[in-house]
């Protein structure tokens, strides 16, 4: 661990002058539980740490009828909120199907956004090559153990996966990420928040250094609130997602009017299934349409070789929970 | 005999030349025409009651000290760098901006590091401890992608860790054997000294002849020790004396083998491991506590080291991979003719421990003919060492799941098979059991699990979405005791006794169950007996290992019982009522001796002290050797029941219900026995759904060192586990009782498998059995 400074901001604007002032050897802080690993790691090796875990820490209202959350609301805080809970049931069913309860009362909503791929390669400082870790070193994950990583955009220069799952929600969700920085104010879809590795692995996201995301806003969606999130891993608890979905549908007249679809561990970024939603919008809510709008997401997907079995999960995953929530559209209309 | 029988009485240790004397110093008790230990008659004492842990009200508090944390005055703190090839030299080796960061102490290499011995080969001596007798950063040579190539001591941990991360290596890299294809030397592998290969009759013709047959080839992955207290040791050096608080199951051996390392004296060093996080079969004598010592000698300061998680990965070793092909062939009514079990794991140069997978098999069924081996083949990777029933947990796991493949075939019970080929004497030696009662284990396991409610029919139970099944399959592990078992009893004149025995308590209940062993022995109250252990300078060559610890513990202290019966019937004299008594007339009780046949003769321990004007009475018993296991084949059994649900659309499998129904001999604490047999069966879980060491067999390095990527169960995935046992006492076994802490792996992975096949219809042979496998 390298030594480095620690200080808690006062206000985002302070957040902002004290990282923005020390270039690119200073990190935000929020609960640390995977920054610190990293620090430990010496994957990430700060001068500075500036802890932003006082700052906007409220879930309100906005007027629009979405949620305006604080960047360092808890994941627990998240996942228990009254109105997360009835209007955007697979965030808080995502928050909970991450890590256990003591890393979720820690871990802030920026921290989850912000952390970094469990790639084991890019972990092994000492004995692996990595380009996201050391850009143009090579890769040892695309021809090594990659049963957890992508199937879909990746690059021959990287194969990892995002494992959060707070994200693959916040993507289906079409959040919208506050930031401020040296430029001042912003705001950026969250779907563009991430970026695919293309030939820059090292940048997990489209932010600038000094960049601090001060809250997520989600908007008014009425179909979320019959939405659902289906993870599933190698254990039943405390395992990165194999593959995730998160899925609201809404359906008139056995047609399908709105679809929102994302997909965990498939991908360097929460992937949001375009094409899938695109296919289907508009079909009958049918099992035939499911599984095609499925196929029509995963057609590019190119499997390595310890994960070829994800395309078929992901067919699979996302057939299942339409036609769960199709179903329980069905019952709901009826009662 | 055959071949794999005198391997296994290598295993316990039994060397010819000794042979004569031991039959002389053999108790009766345990050989033929003997008397069964009396404690086996009596039933009202304290064995056989759900004692709670003597040591829980610490441990709960926090307040019970772990190696790791023993603090020192002026201690400082070791960090380890390890290679990241898999053989080679180190070229350059710059640990200039290490020396030169804050708060080091120093910085240890192969240059400055003093000469040491090579570390005694655990079983190459009765008394050596090293899973690893590679040199010990001796040279600049590279055997293992992991191996220790620096260690830094420093003023904080901190500082140390961050002081390693500035070292920086250059090697000359050779070519190296990291998997199988590659591996070289393969040969008939060798367990405790002998050769893994049996074989009885020409099982490959009866096998081309039977009527009905199965055959297939099973894998199982490496797995890596997981211990909850990853390994530690704070140490210090004292004049010539080197005192270390360990975490061991094997105080006695790392005080000689640190001695022989060394070039000291047995006596100058001392081991302590009073509390011990699980052992496993990993808590031995590995680089670790040999590097913090030299360290410790050359910076003249105490030194603390705790491996962290990667350590243990890089350092210790783990269970080796396995590739096992079974076929069985059986006759129109299901009666085994041919017992086919043969395959191949790797091992090292510098490692004593390849997979003996065939074990189980020798004495599982009847057959008519036999045909076992291991095959292993050398690879350059971290030491392969004991883990929990080292041979059956993987070994089961083949078997059991071709004896189920072989019922499917023959439309019948796996039950029912299983009971049709109990054999009556050992199948491979000849020798009576000493007690086996696997079949009413089956019985009372079948009836409480509600085996009668499972389909044959596989895929034949779907609720929603998931697929149910139930599957079951036999455990088994030896009885083993080896050789140098000790003890000493303090008797004041309080009547208080004070049992001293290098035993080891890694969380199984060993003060606890010895405390009510002894009372009972002893005729004395649970608060009337202490129970010191976890330290080399009291007596005994005691290994907790091998599930034997309890036997060689019970045995070393019966006999230093008899000592002390006899010792206090001279001293009583001819003014006691007990005047005239031999020592087999009489028993303890009520914190005294008394007349077997006429319980008015009795007079008092203290009463007895206090006539004869001694304030204490010390003595000593050692156990005699392990005679017991030539007369009969003596193997704890358990039959074990699993249901499983597995989805149908994403193949992940969920356990259930869990039911193990045991015949260990006599049960001597119910509820740390519980624990003992549950926490096995929790292992068999990982062992059957997810543990699988990542091994790259590119560089030969280890990827998943860490609790996140090496999966072990967590609490969702552990359902209710019911445990049961015949609870009927082994009369050749002390107390009744043979050893548990291994038994509750074994059986498991194929229990898990065989009720994944009945519910879903398939057969997954590769472990461990996850999701993709079930797609």
């Amino acid at each position: 661990m390298m030594p480095f400074t620690y200080t808690q901001a006062a206000d985002a604007d302070a957040a902002v002058r004290l990282a923005g002032g020390q270039q690119a050897g200073a990190r935000y802080l929020g609960g640390g539980t995977n920054l610190v690993d990293l620090i430990r790691e010496t994957i990430e090796r700060p001068t500075a740490l500036v802890d932003v875990t006082g700052l906007s820490d409220g879930i309100t209202e906005t007027d629009g009828g979405g949620l305006l959350i604080g960047a360092a609301v808890r994941n627990t805080a998240l996942a228990e909120h009254r109105l997360v809970r009835s209007r955007y049931p697979m965030l808080a069913r995502a928050i909970l199907a991450g890590a256990s309860p003591q890393i979720r009362n820690m871990a802030t909503v920026a921290g989850n956004i912000l952390q970094r791929t469990r790639c084991a390669y890019f972990y092994d400082q000492a004995g692996s090559r990595c380009n996201k870790r050391e850009p143009g070193q090579g890769c040892d994950a695309i021809d090594g153990f990659n049963r957890m990583h992508a199937i879909l955009g990746a690059s021959p220069s990287c194969v990892a996966t995002h494992p959060s799952d707070m994200c693959v929600a916040l993507a289906a969700l079409d959040a919208t990420v506050h930031l401020t920085g040296t430029q001042g104010e912003r705001r950026l879809p969250f779907a563009d928040l991430h970026r695919l590795p293309g030939d820059e692995p090292d940048r997990d996201t489209v932010l600038q250094p000094g960049d601090l995301i001060t809250a997520v806003e989600l908007p008014a969606l009425p179909t979320a609130a019959r939405s659902a999130y289906r993870k599933v891993r190698d254990r039943s608890s405390y395992a990165f997602a194999l593959v995730s979905v998160a899925a609201a549908l809404a359906v008139e007249n056995g047609t399908v009017t709105d679809v929102r679809l994302a997909l965990g561990g498939v991908a360097h970024k929460p992937w949001r299934a375009s094409k899938a939603e695109q296919a289907l919008r508009g079909q009958p809510a049918t099992e035939a349409a499911f599984q095609a709008a499925a196929a029509a997401e995963l057609a590019e997907a190119t499997p390595l070789r310890d994960n070829a079995f994800k395309v078929e999960l992901a067919q699979r995953v996302i057939v299942a929970v339409l036609g769960e929530l199709a179903e329980s559209g069905l019952a709901g209309d009826g009662a | 005999m055959s071949i794999v029988d005198k391997g296994k009485e290598a295993a316990q240790g039994i060397a010819q030349s000794v042979m004569k004397k031991a039959v002389e110093l053999a108790p009766g008790a345990l050989l033929p025409g003997g008397r069964p230990d009396p404690l086996i008659r009596r039933q009202h004492g304290h064995i056989g009651k759900p004692v709670s842990r003597v040591d829980g009200p610490l441990k709960v508090r926090g307040a019970a000290p772990f190696a790791a944390e023993i603090a020192l005055d002026g201690m400082v703190y070791a960090a380890l760098a390890y290679s990241t090839i898999a053989k080679g030299r180190i070229v350059t080796l710059d640990t200039g901006a290490a020396e030169a960061a804050p708060g080091v102490v120093l910085v240890m290499t192969h240059r400055n590091a003093p000469r040491l011995n090579p570390p005694p080969r655990f079983l190459s001596g009765d008394k050596a401890a090293a899973g690893d007798d590679s040199p010990v950063m001796q040279d600049d040579r590279v055997r293992w992608n992991g191996e220790p190539i620096a260690l830094v001591l420093a003023e904080t941990q901190e500082q140390a860790d961050h002081a390693r991360s500035l070292i920086r290596v250059t090697y000359a890299e050779e070519p190296a054997a990291t998997s199988l294809p590659t591996a070289d030397g393969c040969e008939v592998g060798t367990f405790m000294g002998e050769p893994l290969r049996a074989v009885v009759g020409d099982a490959d013709a009866a096998f081309a002849a039977a009527p009905h047959k199965v055959e297939a080839v099973y894998t199982t992955p490496g797995h890596n020790h997981n211990a909850l207290e990853p390994h530690g040791a704070t140490l210090v050096w004292r004049g010539d004396e080197l005192f270390i608080h360990d975490a061991t199951q094997a105080v006695a051996h790392t005080a000689w083998s640190m001695a022989q390392i060394f070039d000291l004296e047995e006596a100058q060093v001392h081991v302590s491991s009073p509390f011990v996080g699980g052992g496993f079969g990993a808590k031995g004598l590995w680089q670790h506590q040999i590097l913090a010592a030299a360290a410790a000698r050359l910076a003249g300061r105490p030194v603390r080291i705790a491996l962290s998680r990667e350590g243990v990965y890089r350092i210790v070793g783990g269970r080796s991979p396995t590739e096992q092909r079974v076929a069985l062939g059986a006759d129109a009514d299901g009666r085994l003719t041919a017992i086919i079990h043969r395959g191949v794991t790797p091992k090292t140069r510098h490692s004593p421990m390849p997979e003996p997978f065939i074990l189980p098999t020798q004495s599982a069924y009847a057959a008519k003919t036999f045909a076992l081996e291991v095959q292993t083949c050398y690879l350059d990777m971290v030491a392969n060492t004991f883990m929990r029933a080292p041979g059956e947990a993987v070994g089961t796991v083949a078997l059991e799941c071709a004896m189920d493949e072989l019922a499917e075939q023959l439309g019948m019970d796996p039950v029912e098979l299983r009971i049709l080929n109990e054999p009556e004497k050992d199948p491979l030696s000849g020798r009576p059991f000493s007690s086996r009662n696997i079949v009413a284990a089956y019985r009372a396991g079948a009836q409480r699990f509600g085996w009668e409610r499972r389909n044959p029919v596989p895929r034949s139970r779907r609720e929603g979405d998931w697929l149910v099944g139930m599957g079951c399959a036999t455990a088994t592990y030896p009885y083993h005791r080896m050789p140098g078992g000790a003890a000493r009893i303090t008797l004041d004149a309080a009547g208080h006794a004070r049992i001293d025995v290098a035993a080891h308590e890694m969380g199984m209940g060993t003060a606890t169950t010895h405390t009510q062993v002894a009372a009972d022995r002893l005729g004395l109250p649970l608060e009337a007996v202490t129970v010191r252990y976890g330290d080399s300078s009291l007596p005994g060559v005691i290994l907790a290992g091998g599930s034997q610890q309890t036997a060689s513990v019970g045995l070393s202290v019966m006999m230093a019982h008899q000592e002390l019966v006899g010792e206090l019937l001279k001293l009583a004299g001819n003014d006691s009522p007990l005047a005239g008594l031999g020592a087999d007339e009489v028993e303890c009780a009520d914190a005294g001796l008394r007349k077997l046949d006429e319980p008015g003769r009795f007079e008092s321990y203290a009463s007895i002290l206090a006539r004869s004007g001694r304030s204490e009475l010390v003595v000593e018993g050692s156990a005699p050797m392990p005679l017991e296991t030539m007369h009969w084949s003596m193997h704890s059994h358990g039959a074990m029941f699993c249901e499983v649900r597995v989805n149908a659309i994403t193949g992940e499998t969920r356990v259930s219900r869990f039911l193990g129904s045991f015949d260990c001999g006599r049960i001597l604490n119910p509820k740390t026995a519980a624990s003992q047999f549950r926490g096995g069966i929790i292992m068999g879980l990982g062992l059957a759904l997810m543990e699988e060491t990542q091994f790259d067999g590119r560089n030969g390095r280890i990827m998943n060192r860490n609790l996140s990527d090496y999966h072990l169960p967590v609490h969702l995935d552990v359902p209710e586990i019911e445990v049961i046992w015949t609870d009927i006492p082994d009369p050749h076994a002390p107390m009744g009782a043979r050893g548990i802490g291994e038994i509750g792996i074994t059986g498991t992975g194929a229990a898990v498998a065989n009720a994944i096949h009945n519910a879903t219809g398939r057969r997954v042979r590769e472990f461990p059995i996850t999701l993709d496998k079930l797609l």
